[in-house]
């Protein structure tokens, strides 16, 4: 065992440990009311050296390019527990650790706030739990570990979005989450255990051998089940409808969480599902992740463009995210199917790069969102503005966010995009069929996406941080604490770090794509010595955000220069802005973030189906109305339908089993007595 | 490394020197078309010149990102220029990056520009960026699937790379999906510049404008700047255009007459590109802004079909 590998093992091992102290303490001294401030300190404390421990062995797992393995004596029969540090467990434990790291230090000044600081110790103690339960997942060598760690992160989860559950909206979204979340949990189940079948053991690692020789029918049912399993946690769409009411009503730190890394153990899964389980998956499930890539990038953006409610926005990009990560992960997995291994590297990277992007930058924007909804006392965007006179640290960063999500050069947004988008490119000379087609549409649908994303944020950024204050309580806004703009730097750093030192971290997932797929990356794509990205050869075209980073840098500065030396002729006069000769320029004359997206909602009307709604109140002539109602809205997204039946249909089969459930004693010893003779029976058969 | 200095720095002078003239030539040429005599074209030149001798007046309400904005879309514009081939087939910083950093350098642009608009708190300047970025959202798609079908013919997103392709084959500008690839790319060109039948840039009337109501509260040398990046960007795309279906005046050495011939060939392109922009400037009208959605649709309509055309006809 190399060094590297001992020594990931080593910090894994401390990390858990710390998690594990810290969430016990936190659960078990959470009502003591003497020094409860200092001990919800330690315990964030915790947090953060449990992350930095598990960051540490997520990147020395990677370099190592090892398996670091685990084995626990079996407790009962079958009931082992087997932990598997390998490329991809450390690949997003290093996504997770960097994330929950900076929320850890989000999180000294936000405990102060808010319902964070009515219970600090508990939900210090969930937070740890939490961390350990995703650890956990990422790491997990076996079934039964994985689902137990998987509960596990649900249960915590919940708790934590239930944080302030005196509120109507935040029980709807936590039960919505534990509904969905049972929901996928039980296929996942299913489907692991359809495999696990297949191989005879439990192991994640002889799984591969076992789905090989599954006949192709029970294959696709379980890459099916593990995909909608999965994909109910990643939030593809028409599966997400539990992110959008969940994400939001968490406290902001958590909601960071729950969107930068808890939503990709879905990734994960699928990733686990996709590359290792399956060797090898024929093409329709390529194009079927493809499309479900396409679809959740398009409709997620499209509907976060029509939300006010910041958080809400952010939660919907979440979904657009995990689609262009799926598109990667589509791309991949087809690119396999045609015999090009390289490739699907390519795609599988790219996918993976952006996994590890959004979880930054998606982090930092909640963290953001959070500063800002606390110092303006709303999430309605409407209500906010003006904030970056008043808290210009914050605006920084969530620009950079912005910029970072939007895909903006030299950012690490714009990298992984551009490698999907060569990844897309190359797949189309690797088939003769049609399915080569799907490559460059996709591409475009991206593009679609990446610019549409760019509009919502422009929004975003706009009318919460830019022009006036649109409120009294947004005007008297204060910048945060300094833990929080710390968080914050640190994320903001990070996507400034990935995107200009992209060739530099890119090797790093070498390992990764050489354990699923057999090939490595840095050798096609990277060109270090030009500190560039290439397109995979035959292709040929080149990207170098540091170049690029430096001569946007050098270009904008020397205008600049040449303003500022001039400056001393010129005049720079304050002066109103122009509002065809009103008295003054008010808040109310300001475009709002519902007047900015309108031309989208009557664009994709076809999408969005929307509806309005104008009473005016008068009491003489309807020309002088006293007061006017409006209520406009869309109506949601497709597949509600299909939940309203559902919940409809168990709400009826409910109420008719109630006939078999009279309370009678007689009845409950009848059906004892049947299920014995039942099982009697059927234990002498066989 | 002093080659690509040099070569940069050339193409900067370059594009820098040349795009206010371009946008003159088209003022000037729609006004004789309209039977108007028309400033002169040297005019968009003395406007910058006296723009940037001018003090200016920077409204009370707006941030850090109204200063910044024209220096973020000036350095990103030119750096865009610079990725694209010009006289010689190679651009300066073609290793630096392709067609998609283009793109993005533009969208870089434009998202500071639309924050700057709403910066000001002016009405005005919140309508002008939410229609901006609607319209350029819209266009998108259909600039990159044209780009795709062109980059998959050629093999490369490289823009010097894809201008030598072509150069090397016999003239393909026949081939049915370059012609409709051309024809997507020109309807993005015209959305993007905010040309007519998408956006008129000589108007100030509140209910169809879409650049000039973005800028409405720049003044002075920040004005000059979003202007000259604006002539700069019209001068880009209009090159992508010829350099990449027209490529044939390229040259790919470094001799000196070789390089001045070259060069006023490329004039010529670019003058007859403008033209034709000038063409549909003035036998069209400005569409309703509600209309543009079906305009881009078609380009993303004529990209498709030239991506379909590469895949029925060949081509890698």
């Amino acid at each position: 065992m190399s060094a590297n590998l001992a020594f990931a093992g080593a910090a894994y091992a401390t990390g858990l440990a710390v998690y594990a102290g810290g969430a016990l303490t936190g659960l078990l001294a959470h009502g003591m009311r003497k020094g409860g401030r200092r001990l919800a300190d330690i315990l964030t404390a915790a947090a953060l050296a449990g992350a930095v421990a598990e960051a540490l062995a997520g990147a020395a797992g990677l370099v190592s390019a090892g398996v670091w393995t685990w084995r626990a004596a079996a407790m009962l029969p079958g009931l082992a527990f087997s932990v598997r540090l390998d490329a991809l467990a450390s690949f997003f434990l290093l996504a997770l650790s960097a994330l929950a790291a900076a929320v850890a230090l989000f999180t000294f000044s936000y405990s102060r706030h808010g319902v964070y600081a009515e219970k600090p110790l508990l939900w210090g103690g969930f937070l740890n739990l939490l961390l350990a339960a995703l650890t956990l997942i990422f790491t997990a060598g076996n079934v039964v570990l994985f689902l137990i760690a998987w509960e596990t992160g649900v249960a915590a989860s919940y708790f934590l979005i239930s944080a302030s559950h005196g509120d109507e909206e935040t029980r709807h979204g936590g039960l919505l989450f534990i509904l969905m979340s049972r929901a996928g949990a039980g296929m996942i189940t299913l489907g692991l255990l359809l495999l696990a079948v297949s191989a005879g053991t439990l192991e994640f690692e002889e799984m591969r051998s076992g789905a090989a020789h599954m006949p192709p029918a029970l294959a696709a049912a379980a890459f099916v089940l593990l995909f909608l399993g999965f994909g109910v946690k990643a939030g593809i769409i028409p599966l997400h409808i539990w992110l959008p009411a969940a994400h939001p009503v968490a406290p902001s730190n958590i909601s960071a969480l729950m969107s930068g890394i808890v939503i990709k153990t879905g990734i994960y899964g699928i990733a686990r599902l996709c590359f290792d389980f399956f060797g090898d998956l024929p093409a329709w499930a390529g194009l079927a992740v493809l499309l479900a890539g396409v679809v959740s990038g398009l409709l997620g953006v499209l509907y976060a463009l029509m939300e006010h409610d910041l958080k809400r926005l952010l939660a919907f990009h979440s979904i657009e995210n995990i689609g262009i990560i799926l598109m990667g992960f589509g791309a991949a997995v087809l690119l396999r199917s045609y015999g090009y291994p390289s490739l699907a590297a390519l795609a599988l990277a790219a996918g993976l790069f952006h996994t590890l992007n959004h979880a930054l930058f998606k982090g930092l924007l909640f963290l953001g969102a959070g500063a800002a909804t606390h110092a303006a006392g709303t999430r309605n965007m409407e209500d906010m503005g003006g904030l970056i006179r008043r808290m210009p640290q914050t605006a920084l960063y969530f620009l950079v966010g912005a910029a970072a999500i939007s895909g903006l050069p030299p950012l690490n947004g714009f990298v992984s995009e551009w490698l999907t988008y060569q990844a897309l490119l190359a797949g189309f000379g690797t088939t003769t069929d049609i399915t080569r087609v799907a490559f460059p549409v996709t591409g475009a649908l991206l593009a679609l996406t990446a610019a549409l994303a760019a509009a919502c944020f422009v929004k975003a950024f706009g009318i919460t941080f830019l022009a006036l204050p649109r409120t009294a309580q947004a005007g008297r806004a204060r910048e945060c604490g300094p833990s929080m703009r710390a968080g914050m730097a640190v994320l903001a750093a990070g996507c400034i770090a990935l995107g200009l030192g992209a060739h530099g971290f890119l090797p790093a997932l070498d390992a990764v794509t050489q354990q699923l797929l057999g090939a490595g990356i840095s050798g096609q794509i990277v060109n270090s010595a030009r500190a560039a990205l290439q397109a995979p050869p035959p292709r040929s075209g080149a990207v170098s955000p540091l170049a690029l980073g430096l001569l946007l840098a050098a270009f904008g500065l020397a205008p600049l220069a040449l303003w500022r030396l001039r400056r001393g002729r010129e005049k720079v006069a304050r002066g109103p802005a122009w509002d065809c000769g009103l008295p003054a320029l008010s808040a109310e004359n300001q475009y709002t973030a519902t007047a900015f997206s309108k031309s989208f909602r009557m664009i994709f009307s076809a999408i969005f189906r929307p509806r309005r709604e104008i009473q005016p109140k008068y009491e003489v002539s309807p020309y002088f109305p006293k007061e006017i109602h409006f209520e406009s809205g869309i109506r949601p997204a497709p597949g509600a339908g299909f939940y309203d039946t559902f919940k409809d249909a168990v709400l009826r089969w409910s109420m008719k089993s109630r006939q078999i459930q009279a309370g009678s004693l007689h009845a409950y010893l009848a059906y004892i007595f049947v299920t014995l003779i039942l099982l009697l029976l059927f234990g002498v058969r066989s | 490394m002093t080659e690509t200095i040099a070569a940069t720095a050339w193409q900067t002078l370059l594009l820098l020197a040349l795009s206010p003239f371009i946008s003159g030539l088209i003022r000037t040429a729609k006004a004789r078309l309209q039977t108007r005599r028309g400033p002169s074209m040297l005019q968009p030149w003395r406007d910058l010149r006296k723009l940037f001798g001018k003090g200016m007046v920077v409204p009370e309400t707006a941030s850090a990102v109204f200063a910044a904005a024209p220096f973020v879309l000036f350095s990103a514009t030119l750096l865009a220029g610079l990725l694209v081939p010009t006289v010689s087939a190679t651009a300066p910083l073609s290793k630096f990056g392709g067609v998609l950093a283009m793109v993005y350098l533009f969208a870089l642009g434009r998202f500071f520009l639309a924050l700057a608009a709403l910066d000001t708190g002016s009405s005005f300047g919140g309508m002008g960026s939410s229609r901006e970025m609607t319209v350029s959202a819209l266009a998108e798609p259909a600039l990159m699937l044209a780009v795709f079908t062109v980059s998959l013919t050629a093999g490369s997103t490289d823009l010097s790379q894809m201008a030598r392709a072509a150069i090397g084959q016999s003239w393909k500008f026949l081939a049915p999906s370059q012609m409709l690839a051309f024809a997507a790319l020109f309807i993005v060109l015209i959305a993007e510049t905010g040309r007519i039948p998408v956006d008129n840039p000589a108007t100030h009337l509140e209910l169809t404008m879409i650049h000039e109501a973005m800028i409405l509260e720049y003044s002075g040398p920040w004005l000059a700047l979003i202007e000259w990046s604006a002539a700069i960007k019209q001068l880009v795309l209009l090159t992508l255009l010829a350099n990449v279906f027209f490529p044939f005046t390229l040259v790919a050495g470094a001799g000196a007459g070789a390089l001045l011939a070259s060069s006023a060939l490329y004039l010529v392109k670019i003058v007859l590109l403008a033209g034709a922009v000038v063409l549909v400037e003035t036998t069209n009208a400005k569409m309703r802004l509600f209309r543009v959605p079906e305009l881009l649709a078609v380009a993303f309509v004529l990209a498709t079909l030239a991506l379909i055309s590469t895949f029925l006809f060949g081509g890698r």
